[in-house]
């Protein structure tokens, strides 16, 4: 089997980009909404639960009709971008990044959430006591310590960007060169005859990716607990 | 100055606590759920009590009527906790520094090297808390409270995890800085060895209240504070100096205004002032001078008091120069060697009942 070519990086390239800026647009978000689910008890709660949750159980045809819905160019919130800041995400690259960030989102905030909730708050008072304010306490004490949720929610949801289809092809379409990411391609392979060696192909480098991001997962998270625990260094 | 004067309630627990104290450690004293906790909770600015003021030195930490209630950050409090609550990821330098980090440079008044020498810290500053020692641990906690650069200390039984060794370790740790660094302590305790060693005013709590503040000497001696403090932990204090060393036997004598006491040896020089603590239940009395006994101690007296209540003990309190020294004995003794107040009386006290616990260091102090 002969190296990539021109084409499956290309493609390879775009899923990467899609799934990074997915995560990294959507991440200070899902710690805000992570803390406030660990911490705060305020009215609505499990409505908010729940609106998290819930691309994690509609189908995400659902999820990529109701981002077209709102998000296409006359879609009361895609038609407002339009206009006061020219921008339009639906069947671009970055509406991608918008469907893949959406789908990962359940995952991200779960992972967070489960590590915030595990700190032990009497560390927190005694920094506060020492005299720090509660933002700097968020930032010198939560955060590292909730790092390896953080880690873990990352990539989970990275590796969740990268496959994500159902969502993205409702709303981005399946555009080669601007929406067709991985499992995109590969779909289109399976779809017209003799197609089936590409697929397999993609498929291929499907799985080294999707591995490479559950191994950097895992050594990460190892790594942030470490950084926790003893005093190997 | 500490003047605490507030109500707070929490769950079906009422605090309704008012008290002033002015020494360089004052103990906060009672049993389990007492609310000793809670009123240090209060000074740190931890809790919110509904009603009274808080202040320290006269500068207002809290005062509900005037509206103010100062963030922890803003007190100036140090707080030690029972558990340490080390960091768990910055290794230990970096927690010492956590809190001086956060006052202005005119603000330190405590260097970090003076603490790190003070508290031993030097051969682990690069450690990660985790493997510390329950006394380690506990020391760098002591650090980081100190560096933060507080005007007053607050101890939560910081020595309850820790086993005696390490408790008579942490302790003379505690009177260093007492002495050398002069910041006013608070230290909360249910066990009377460590707040007789250490407290110089004491501030009896029960159930929410304060039942006593006073002198150490004074208030643990009163026997009408036993259903707070305790029946078994009866016990008096004496406020003494060191006399001689006897290298041979490997003994201390210490004189107070009532004679002389043997203790095992002290490290400590000549002249030194020393607190013994002397329980009860140590105590024997003989109605005239007993010979061929091995007890090193035997102190002459007057009965000043005879607390005959039913029950098989009886507490007697012997003057001894200025001294009062409480014993307990049982009700056949008393009714047989016919013991009655204001009769002459030699107390008993064996050399080997005092323990490091039982005796401390108050060098400089106000005793």
């Amino acid at each position: 089997m002969q190296g990539p070519t021109p084409e499956e990086i290309e493609i390879l390239a775009l899923s990467l980009r899609v799934a990074a800026v997915s995560v990294a647009c959507s991440l200070p978000f899902a710690v805000f909404v992570a803390f406030g689910l660990a911490r705060a008890s305020f009215p609505g709660k499990t409505l908010v639960d729940a609106i998290v949750h819930l691309p994690l159980v509609l189908p995400p045809v659902v999820v990529g009709f109701a981002l077209l819905v709102l998000f296409g160019r006359h879609g009361p919130l895609g038609s407002l971008l339009d206009r006061w800041f020219g921008i339009v995400i639906a069947f671009r690259w970055t509406g991608a990044a918008v469907a893949s960030a959406l789908m990962g989102f359940p995952l991200m905030v779960r992972a967070i959430r489960l590590s915030i909730e595990v700190i032990d708050r009497r560390l927190e008072i005694a920094a506060r006591t020492l005299g720090g304010s509660p933002t700097w306490v968020f930032a010198s004490v939560t955060l590292p310590l909730a790092l390896p949720g953080i880690v873990t929610g990352t990539l989970l949801s990275f590796a969740r960007g990268l496959g994500e289809f159902g969502a993205t092809i409702t709303f981005v379409s399946n555009i080669p060169g601007e929406t067709q990411t991985l499992p995109l391609a590969i779909y289109t392979y399976t779809q017209v005859p003799g197609g089936d060696a590409q697929a397999l192909r993609l498929s291929v480098i499907a799985v080294v990716v999707s591995t490479a991001a559950l191994a950097a997962s895992e050594w990460l998270t190892r790594r942030a607990t470490r950084a926790h625990g003893d005093d190997r260094r | 100055m500490i003047d605490v004067d507030i109500d707070e309630r929490l769950g079906a627990f009422r605090l309704e606590v008012a008290f002033k104290a002015d020494a360089p450690i004052v103990g906060l004293f009672g049993r389990s759920g007492a609310g000793k906790t809670s009123v240090v909770n209060a000074i740190a600015g931890i809790g919110r009590p509904s009603r009274g003021s808080i202040r320290i030195n006269g500068d207002v930490l809290f005062d509900a009527a005037a509206g103010i209630d100062l963030p922890p950050e803003r007190r100036r409090v140090g707080y030690v906790f029972q558990d340490a609550l080390l960091f768990p990821h910055l290794d230990v330098r970096s927690n010492l520094l956590y809190g001086q980090r956060l006052r202005a440079p005119g603000e330190r008044f405590i260097e970090e090297s003076r603490v790190v020498a003070l508290l031993g810290l030097e051969p682990f500053l690069h450690r990660r808390p985790r493997t510390l020692s329950g006394g380690e641990k506990q020391r760098v906690a002591i650090g980081r409270a100190l560096l933060a650069q507080p005007r007053i200390l607050l101890m939560d039984e910081p020595l309850a995890a820790l086993d005696v060794p390490r408790k008579v370790e942490i302790l003379d740790y505690i009177e260093r800085l007492r002495d050398e660094l002069a910041i006013p302590i608070v230290y909360v305790s249910h066990s009377v060895t460590e707040i007789a060693r250490l407290a110089d005013t004491v501030v009896v709590l029960s159930d929410g209240r304060c039942v006593a503040v006073g002198d150490v000497d004074e208030v643990m001696g009163r026997t009408d504070l036993r259903p707070a403090t305790g029946r078994y932990e009866a016990g008096s204090l004496v406020e003494a100096r060191v006399a001689a060393h006897d290298r041979e036997y490997e003994l201390t004598t210490l004189v107070f205004d009532g004679g002389a006491l043997h203790v095992p040896q002290l490290d400590a020089a000549v002249g030194e002032r020393v607190r013994a603590r002397i329980r009860a239940r140590d105590v024997a009395l003989a109605t005239e001078r007993p010979a061929a006994i091995s007890v090193l101690n035997v102190l002459e007296g007057r009965v000043a008091s005879v607390r005959d209540a039913p029950g098989p003990v009886a507490d007697v309190q012997v003057a001894v120069g200025a001294a009062t020294i409480n014993a307990r004995v049982t009700r056949r003794s008393l009714r047989e060697l016919r013991i009655q107040r204001g009769q002459p009386i030699f107390a008993l006290v064996k050399a080997v009942s005092f323990d490091e616990r039982s005796l401390g260091y108050t060098r400089g102090g106000s005793a």
